[in-house]
């Protein structure tokens, strides 16, 4: 009786959280995405770090290999993925440090709001910064490599940014995970990369098509795994954040 | 008692382990177009078989963790020690299948590794596992023991694709032997008994190594909880 009782006033206790909840969803995500994108305004750090170490990769690499123009399209969609891999790393590692400091992350987790926002408007503000560098850095990557795309150009467009996403996401994801460790500037590199490769893979050969317009796809297989690599991955983050946010 | 019953498995698995090697060296058949070289194929693949058995354990372990965490906590620890457990096995034996490979792509293909379909996927199977482990010894407590059963389902998950990935991408390994279509399947039966008395041993030797690993971090959990209750009680 009393037990009945007491899960009914439960029950009612979590709608009505639950609809306060679903009507500021969005605004919530706002509210948090404006913050780091008003954090990243005044210090431009992530941003400035980023660009100028994917700078540094893809001079290296063009340094390391010297390649000519039919070889450099063959390598430049990985070059490009790798130096994207690696500077966002350690802007992902700042995004979930920054909340640490001053003990915001605790104090996120004892607000009733969806978590789930906090983590879309991470993902959705790192997107955005990672973004902003390779547009910034497009230009002199095609002509550090005297590229010129072969196939259908346009297509980038679609296979930069999904295969960014995917980094973006499963990055934000594991750097909240990786947060809780000791050594966790070290650790997000080592778990997040073996997660991100089959995304890797697709991007690399999607960007490979696109400059050398072999046409070894046809039907955009690996546009499409891309995109589902996205969906898949999205899901189970957002079905788990929950979990590594609340795992004491 | 108990250490008699105990010796006594342990003679059991080494008895029936060395069954298994006089089978696959002595008793099958050399084969036809690879010659001796072939025999590695009763340790490859049976270890391959095996270290998706132990993963699949850890991936299931990881997610009765995650689900018995709050409401039976006892319970969940067991899971926990079960996914550790089962994930460092599973580590043993996909090494053992990563080493084998090569070996035996050396001489029959002349390389020792190419990016076919299943050795990449072996691979990060591989690294995914080494990174989950690596995640145990970084963190401690029971948020590593809730992170690790995250990254676990994580893991799982990327397997399918990158397999999917590299078969839609090029492929060198040989056809399944077992049900890749009407002309798979070991025709010589002193083979398929070899093949056969390997899969056995190496299953009752990995499992038995698993129910060692369990039972020694089941302790080790014991251990903790007593030094945090003494931890506690001191105060």
């Amino acid at each position: 009786m009393t037990e009945t009782s007491v899960e009914a006033g439960v029950d009612a206790a979590s709608a009505d959280v639950a609809g306060v909840e679903t009507a500021s969803w969005f605004a919530l995500v706002g509210t948090h995405l404006q913050k780091d994108l008003r954090i990243e305004w005044r210090s431009r750090e992530a941003i400035q770090s980023m660009l100028f170490f994917a700078l540094l990769v893809v001079v290296l690499f063009s340094m390391a290999f010297d390649p000519t123009a039919a070889a450099s399209r063959e390598i430049a969609g990985g070059v490009l993925c790798v130096a994207t891999l690696f500077a966002s790393v350690s802007v992902l590692n700042q995004a979930w440090t920054r909340e640490i400091r001053h003990d915001v992350l605790d104090a996120l987790r004892l607000t009733p709001a969806d978590r789930s926002a906090i983590f879309v408007a991470k993902v959705l503000a790192n997107f955005l910064f990672v973004t902003v560098v390779q547009v910034l850095l497009g230009p002199v990557f095609f002509i550090f490599y005297n590229l010129r795309p072969l196939g259908d150009g346009w297509l980038l467009l679609a296979v930069v940014p999904l295969g960014t996403w995917a980094l973006v996401a499963n990055g934000t994801f594991f750097a909240a995970l990786s947060i809780r460790s000791r050594n966790r500037e070290l650790l997000l590199p080592l778990i997040l990369f073996p997660i991100f490769l089959p995304a890797l893979l697709a991007m690399v050969l999607a960007v490979k098509t696109v400059l050398t317009g072999d046409g070894s796809d046809p039907h955009l297989l690996w546009l499409k795994m891309l995109a589902g690599y996205d969906i898949i991955f999205m899901t189970v983050s957002l079905l788990l954040f929950d979990t590594v946010l609340q795992a004491e | 008692m108990k250490r008699m019953l105990l010796l006594l498995t342990l003679a059991g698995v080494a008895a029936l382990m060395a069954w298994g090697f006089h089978q696959a060296i002595y008793v099958a058949p050399t084969e036809a177009t690879m010659g001796d070289v072939q025999r590695i194929f009763y340790y490859h693949v049976p270890n391959a078989m095996l270290s998706f058995l132990f993963f699949a354990i850890s991936f299931v372990s990881s997610i009765l963790f995650l689900a018995w965490r709050r409401s039976a906590p006892g319970r969940a620890q067991a899971a926990d020690a079960w996914a550790l457990a089962s994930a460092e096995v599973g580590v043993v034996f996909c090494s053992v299948v990563l080493i084998t490979g090569p070996l035996w792509a050396r001489p029959v293909w002349g390389i020792w590794w190419t990016w076919d379909a299943r050795l990449t996927t072996t691979l990060i199977l591989w690294l995914i596992y080494v990174s989950y482990l690596l995640l145990r010894r970084f963190a401690d407590g029971a948020q590593m023991q809730a992170l690790a059963a995250v990254l676990s389902i994580f893991g799982a998950l990327d397997v399918p694709i990158v397999y999917m990935a590299n078969r839609w991408w090029r492929t060198q390994h040989p056809a399944p032997v077992f049900g890749g279509g009407p002309d798979s399947g070991i025709k010589d039966p002193r083979m398929l008994a070899a093949f056969g008395w390997n899969v056995l041993a190496w299953a009752v030797w990995g499992l038995m190594l698993l129910a060692f690993r369990v039972h020694v971090e089941r302790r080790q959990q014991k251990i903790r909880q007593m030094q945090t209750v003494a931890a506690l009680a001191g105060k």
